[in-house]
């Protein structure tokens, strides 16, 4: 802890983009605790982080606080499209970074949530392109701003990755319950350390399927992997929905996944929400029934 | 309730699911890597099997080896140690002695079970008695007696 904090310190120093002052730290007069960094990941691709981090976030932001994300999938950006932001990307973390632009350009707020803010990507470059250093120094600088930065890794356990965590704190692992997600949160457990307090969120669980064990539930997935658990979403078809059309279901106050994406908001800022179930999805006669009988499982 | 119930047809007809055998099978493929990325704790723990039998045989330490093997039920330990010749009996030592010697291999077996990576492991790597002791004895024939 001491020696990260140290080394941010001296990087600060060194190749640190020229930019203003965040709009936040003008507002606030009154001097502020240091934000949050937080780093979304999981190693495999395609198990939600992009989700997870959009739809925290603005919950997050919808409970007041002010909460950075910042899209670390360079080359690949997706962010901005998740949270329906596309339209508005001028500048993005690579401008920022190599100072073709000002931190305070780039950063697009959102409408339907003004305590939100968004980082996007580059598109037209490669995660090796990235300075780990300059990223952990922008880090450390918005925290001074913002009470959450939140940080959407890309896939992989290589550069892009690597840039990703330099600078947080604390991490979210996404898992699905498959084979393939449980192996990959396992390695990126082990490499993010113990300097990172690392909590996991189980996505995509089907209760039906657990239910006739054609699924590995949530204490299957947790007993291999032993971390402290924020969150448990179903697989719904709301968040398809919401994605499509670029509306954080987090913001829906009708979807049950919504509700359980603000729950996990509401456990990141330190609220007793009660421990995380898994999505009610109650058997059917017929299903209890058909299980009694076998079938593949 | 009705969990209960259908948790025992399920148990009555058999078969297993293809979540258990998911669970099964990751936590294998979790201790083997596992011990494939901590080639320090291996080291150590060769180091300290060497220790520990050395203190009866002599054994060849440049041509010991510790290995992990997949096996269908769980992960083998195999420890392949030549041993060149028994190590002279000393004399009958005195009964404080005998405890302090007794005290002290007990801490050495208790650090050998801590080995553990990442302290994940459970019961792995208990099962190759048989092979480990093929393979001992076989090195001590070829070894030049003393």
């Amino acid at each position: 802890m001491e020696t990260q904090r140290l080394a941010a310190e001296s990087v600060e120093a060194a190749p640190l983009p020229e930019a203003p002052q965040a709009p936040a730290a003008q507002a606030d007069s009154q001097p502020k605790t240091r934000g949050r960094a937080i780093v979304v990941t999981s190693g495999k691709g395609g198990v939600g982080k992009t989700t997870t981090t959009a739809n925290v976030g603005i919950a997050l932001a919808a409970r007041g606080a002010r909460v950075v994300l910042i899209d670390a999938d360079v080359g690949l950006r997706n962010l901005d499209l998740v949270l329906g932001l596309e339209s508005r990307v001028r500048y993005h973390l690579l401008d920022v970074l190599e100072g073709r632009a000002e931190l305070d350009d780039a950063l697009i707020r959102d409408k339907r949530v003004p305590t939100l803010w968004l980082l996007a990507a580059a598109q037209n470059r490669e995660k090796d392109d990235v300075e780990t250093a300059a990223v952990q120094a922008l880090i450390e600088r918005l925290r001074e701003a913002y009470d959450y930065v939140i940080v959407d890794s890309p896939a992989g356990i290589e550069m892009g990755f690597k840039n990703a965590i330099a600078g947080a704190d604390e991490a979210i692992v996404v898992c699905t319950p498959e084979v393939a997600a449980v192996r990959d949160v396992d390695r990126v457990v082990g490499l993010l350390g113990n300097r990172v307090d690392v909590k996991l969120v189980v996505n995509r669980i089907r209760p039906a399927l657990v239910r006739k064990g054609k699924m590995l539930s949530v204490d299957d997935v947790n007993s291999i992997l032993r971390l402290p658990l924020l969150g448990v979403l179903g697989d719904a078809p709301d968040v398809i929905v919401a994605t499509n059309r670029g509306e954080p279901v987090a913001l829906d106050e009708n979807a049950p996944i919504g509700a359980a994406y603000r729950a996990i908001a509401a456990r990141i800022a330190g609220e007793d929400v009660p421990a995380p179930a898994a999505p009610d999805e109650p058997a059917g006669f017929l299903e209890k029934l058909g299980s009694l009988f076998g079938g593949r499982r | 309730m009705v969990e209960q119930v259908v948790q025992w047809f399920r148990k009555l007809f058999g078969g297993e699911t293809s979540s258990s055998v998911a669970k099964d099978r990751l936590r294998l493929v979790l201790l083997s890597d596992h011990l494939a990325l901590a080639p320090d704790v291996i080291e150590a723990l060769r180091r300290d099997l060497l220790d520990v039998i050395s203190r009866y045989v002599e054994v060849d330490e440049a041509h010991s080896d510790v290995s992990f093997e997949h096996k269908e039920a769980g992960i083998a330990m195999l420890a392949s140690i030549p041993i060149l010749a028994m190590r002279a009996r000393e004399p009958q030592p005195e009964p404080a002695a005998d405890a302090a010697e007794a005290c002290s291999s007990a801490e050495e077996t208790s650090i050998l079970e801590a080995v553990s990576p990442n302290g994940r492991s459970d019961n792995y790597g208990r099962r190759p008695r048989k092979r480990r002791r093929r393979k001992a004895s076989g090195a001590s024939q070829t070894a030049p007696a003393q």
